[in-house]
């Protein structure tokens, strides 16, 4: 029996909290039956080069995944992080390189402060609010108004090893128990003695930042690899986004991770457990830029349909489609460009001009629809567009750099780009007022980069609703990409399918996000590599995933060092004698 | 009748979202000058910083007169109630040397951080509210309160250094609750009783940074900075504790009223911003008031401005390079408007401070407000001669109701004269040619 985290069946104590935290476990229950990714493909990755190691900040997703896995889902977190500067296409890289500021550790504190008190808290009939000590702390004191050192070692050791993400030492379990019995002392109430200890530990940059410890390696003389309790919250940020499980850490402990069939098992089980749909969605989230959601909002007079509930559905269509497509169906990554397969509720309905049931429920549009695939949907749509109008250069700009990895320059500061709203009446539709503006040679650099691409969507106004004609002008929504040239969005879909930097930025993207960090030199075997095994997968997802997990790259560190002339950082294995420390 | 103490009454009196509230002079907590605290010590000068996007149009904007007699153009005739209050600084330039001018970016890391960056991906290293917070945050629970009206957490001009971007608070109700909430002291409340669990907080504090040492131990040099930074973090959340297990000083202005729960919804429409900017606004003059801090900073829009208008397709930015110039007004009509309601928020935010009563003046005799945007003229990201702004007296320091005219000299030269002004030790301020060691001497007292 491989799965220990179940929707229903929970193993222990905090696994019940954990298994609360997925209330909604309708869809993660069919990812988790969907076929076991070491079926789909047993590829590996032979030629690599390890990776670096790097001290990350805990990301806002991954805090909140964290505090939900292990103290429930409906403790009430905030938002204590300083934003993440996207890096190299993920905000997750960024935080390989952000600090904490003074502020934002005041933040932290007081996030920690509050979690705290939940978790301590003791429930009220009145309310109808359940006493949250009772089942998270897994003993009670003789007297609650008194220290208790035995119940609060208890506590210490066992909520201690799930949040430092490695047991305690027991000098540190001493610590942390007299300042329990201090605070218990001093407050007169066993409980805010404990309160006062949580708060602490979430403040530890051992709990927030992950570090990368390292320690030589046995099978390869003079170089170093993780630590097995480095590996497993390498793991478990990558494929769950939240912290190691008691499993896992059990597993890293035992010493399962450093062999290839344990490690092999290891992912395989959280493969197949229902938070690697949580996982997932934290990865395309990122990568496909949805923070931007947060502060999104469309003229109500243009767009009187689009309302706050409408934004948030359509990120969420789109999750949901993801996870659909590649998890619970396994199906060709290339396909989601394709797919008319999504899922339908009534607020989008309304935006997409079609009848549908209450709630979310799957919906497949007919074969002669221009909905296909996800840049058709409203997510992408409205994303990629201004409060009252389209956009055929935000469009364009968003495919080439969120979804095939490159670049789009900047337009020059001192460019005049008033032409764009000519007032002769005859430019009515984008495309005739952007072929004025690409008239300024100046402007045409850029613009054919992202124009011929993103006018194909011009079928979508900024809300995403379909229209055939601009003020009476009929749309002409031929385009090409790359040397592809198609007449319509449907083509341009195929185009994206078909573009072979879809795939390989996928496959960087995940790299970056399952190495924590932006690409190196000293990635670029993997790279390849994995390019070549994910095309064999047939490009398989869950496959991918399993090749970059169950792959010694993952775990061999190397250190990057500088070339003087160039400046870029490469990477050099490290002798022995330079090898960091474990603890 | 009832006892009605004067406090229950201003309690009454202050509900929603209005919490500034003009208080009689209580020369209890002043000495015999209305001008200093009860024990000798000076009432505390802040500094803070406000912020708009995408600049002007000259020719609406800018006075045709220097020095005091000068008549407000119509792009900022919103300003006449605080005219008096606010100095004006045309003809200041920021300078690339060998740097691109990045749009949107050159000009406001120009004016907060006096250097020219080389890419959009080099931010700011210490901007000068951290440096001036540094000097004078002194006992107070925030180094520096950072806010924005956008609504988006991202829109903060304030850098510890280039990866660390200050927190900005973006929700009222968020930031009422971070001000006001359980850990607040009332700096007025008859008895002082300190928090035990404030105690226990400090004790388990010590251990966590033992452990952030620890981890120093373990990492390469770049991820060590990160964890001193940590650290000096830690010490100063220690420090934190320390002033609130210690009576506050007596603040007689500083009446909290209740939490709004009126809160803005997401959106950049102007009437949103500005709904927002003025409850921020209104929650950071009392939480200046009540000593919670002595630095803060307010955005009220990001360098390209977002904010809309229902009805009219384009946000500010879009606007400021494709609208097309009004041949008879010659400038873009739309974008002045936008300009216009930048100008009336930065009004309101002078007038807040101005109205709120401290000692036997007014908040803005003790602040000085830093005013600054990212471009002059927008359509073109031009950087030269970005107007800038101050608002206060700095404690009697600072001149005001001035236009004064920079003939091209930098704009650095202003940050520089409020390092002075706050007693920094610096001779020079800024990089290659933003660096200046000269004072905008005009304006000192």
């Amino acid at each position: 029996m491989k799965l220990v985290f179940k929707c229903s069946v929970a193993s222990s104590l905090l696994a019940t909290v954990a298994a609360v935290a997925l209330a909604s476990c309708s869809q993660a229950e069919r990812v988790a039956k969907a076929p076991a990714a070491s079926k789909v493909a047993s590829v590996q990755v032979a030629d690599y080069q390890g990776t670096v190691a790097r001290v990350r900040r805990m990301t806002p997703e991954q805090y909140h995944n964290t505090v939900a896995y292990i103290f429930g889902s409906d403790i009430d977190v905030g938002s204590p992080f300083a934003p993440l500067r996207r890096t190299d296409g993920l905000l997750a890289s960024g935080a390989a390189s952000v600090g904490v500021t003074t502020g934002e550790l005041q933040q932290l504190q007081r996030s920690a402060s509050s979690i705290a008190s939940q978790v301590i808290d003791k429930g009220s009939l009145d309310q109808h609010t359940p006493s949250r000590r009772d089942f998270l702390i897994p003993c009670k004191p003789v007297d609650e108004t008194a220290p208790d050192d035995v119940c609060a070692t208890k506590f210490v050791k066992e909520i201690g090893r799930l949040l430092y993400r490695r047991p305690l030492a027991d000098a540190r379990v001493a610590e942390f128990v007299a300042g329990a019995h201090k605070g218990a002392a001093d407050l007169k109430n066993f409980y805010t003695g404990l309160a006062g200890v949580v708060e602490g530990m979430l403040l530890d940059p051992k709990v927030l930042m992950i570090a990368d410890l390292t320690e030589q390696d046995p099978a390869h003389p003079g170089k170093l690899r993780l630590d097995a309790y480095s590996l497993a919250s390498r793991l478990a940020f990558f494929l769950w986004d939240a912290a190691p499980d008691d499993q896992l850490i059990k597993d890293a402990e035992k010493g399962l991770l450093f062999t290839a069939k344990g490690r092999a098992q290891v992912v395989d089980r959280m493969l197949a457990s229902p938070r690697i749909e949580q996982g997932t969605r934290a990865f395309f989230d990122d990568m496909f830029g949805f923070e931007d959601f947060g502060n999104l909002a469309k003229d109500a007079s243009v767009y009187p349909m689009m309302t706050g509930a409408t934004i948030k559905d359509a990120r969420e269509q789109t999750l949901r489609t993801v996870v659909d497509h590649l998890l619970t169906r396994g199906d060709d990554y290339r396909a989601l460009y394709t797919t008319r397969k999504t899922f339908m509720s009534p607020t989008l309905a309304t935006v997409y001009q079609i009848p549908t049931k209450p709630g979310w429920v799957p919906y497949e549009f007919p074969a002669d629809s221009p909905r296909i695939g996800l840049l058709t949907q409203i997510s992408y749509l409205s994303l990629h567009a201004h409060p009252a109008r389209s956009s055929p250069t935000y469009r364009g700009k968003a495919l080439r750099e969120r979804l095939l990895c490159q670049k789009v320059p900047l337009p020059p500061a001192n460019v005049d780009f008033s032409i764009l709203e000519n007032p002769n009446p005859l430019l009515k539709t984008a495309r005739q007022r952007l072929e004025a503006h690409r008239a300024n040679p100046v402007c045409a650099g850029c613009h054919k980069i992202t124009d011929p691409m993103g006018l194909a969507l011009e079928n979508f106004d900024g809300a995403g609703r379909f229209r055939a004609s601009e003020k009476g002008a009929d749309i002409d929504a031929s385009g090409s990409l790359d040397g592809k040239e198609f007449h319509d969005v449907i083509g341009l879909g195929q185009a994206m399918h078909d573009h072979p930097q879809l795939t390989s930025c996928l496959v960087r993207r995940v790299y970056s996000y399952a190495t924590g960090g932006p690409l190196t030199s000293t990635d670029d075997k993997a790279i390849t590599a994995l390019n070549a095994a994910f095309g064999q997968s047939g490009y398989r997802y869950k496959a991918l995933l399993r090749m970059i997990a169950t792959s010694d790259a993952f775990y061999e560190i190397v250190e990057p060092t500088t070339d003087s002339k160039t400046g870029e950082k490469k990477a050099a294995a490290l002798s022995s004698d330079s090898a960091a420390v474990s603890k | 009748m009832k006892d009605i103490t004067r406090r229950r009454v201003l309690r009454g009196v202050v509900d929603g979202s209005k919490v500034a509230v003009a208080l009689p002079f209580l020369n209890v907590f002043l000495n015999g000058n209305g001008n200093a605290l009860a024990d000798g010590a000076a009432l505390p000068v802040r500094f803070g910083t406000w912020a708009w996007g995408l600049g002007m149009n000259e020719k609406i904007f800018v006075p045709k007169t220097k020095g005091a007699n000068w008549e407000l153009p119509e792009e900022i005739e919103s300003l006449k109630g605080v005219k008096q209050h606010i100095n004006l600084y045309t003809r200041f330039n920021g300078f690339r040397d060998a740097a691109p001018n990045l749009c949107h970016k050159t000009g406001w890391v120009n004016s907060r951080a006096g250097m020219a960056p080389m890419n959009q991906t080099d931010y700011p290293g210490e901007t000068i509210d951290i440096t001036i917070a540094k000097k004078i945050a002194g006992p107070t629970r925030f180094s520096v309160l950072t806010t924005t009206a956008t609504g988006n957490i991202r829109d903060s001009f304030s850098y510890e250094n280039a990866n660390s971007m200050s927190i900005a608070d973006y929700s009222p109700l968020l930031f009422y609750t971070k001000l006001f909430g359980e850990d607040f002291q009332d700096p007025n409340a008859k008895e002082f009783k300190p928090n035990p669990r404030v105690m226990v907080r400090k004790s388990v504090l010590s251990g966590i940074m033992d452990s952030a040492k620890d981890l120093q131990g373990h990492v390469g040099s770049e991820d060590k900075q990160r964890l001193d930074q940590y650290f000096t973090g830690l010490r100063e959340l220690e420090r934190q504790f320390d002033q609130q297990l210690t009576k506050p000083e007596p603040r007689a202005a500083c009446v909290v009223g209740k939490a709004s729960k009126d809160e803005p919804q997401a959106g950049l429409d102007y009437t949103l911003v500005g709904k927002r900017h003025q409850m921020m606004t209104d929650l950071l003059v009392m939480a200046i008031t009540c000593d919670q801090s002595r630095v803060f900073n307010m955005a009220y829009s990001q360098s390209a401005a977002a904010t809309s208008k229902p009805g009219y397709d384009k946000p500010h930015h879009t606007a400021s390079h494709e609208e097309p110039v009004d041949f008879d007004l010659g400038y873009q009509p739309q974008v002045s408007w936008f300009i216009r309601r930048s100008m009336e928020s930065w009004a309101y935010f002078v007038d807040a401070f101005a109205k709120q009563k401290e000692g036997d003046g007014h908040l803005i005799d003790n602040v000085l407000i830093y005013a600054t945007t990212d471009q002059s003229l927008a359509r073109i990201h031009s950087i030269d001669n970005q107007p800038m702004f101050t608002a206060g007296r700095a404690g009697g320091k600072i001149k005001t109701g001035l236009h004064l005219d920079g003939g091209g000299s930098p704009g650095t030269r202003l940050g520089l004269t409020a390092m002075k002004v706050f007693g920094l030790d610096v001779s020079s301020w800024g990089t290659q040619s933003n660096g200046t060691n000269k004072e905008i001497g005009e304006i000192i007292a």
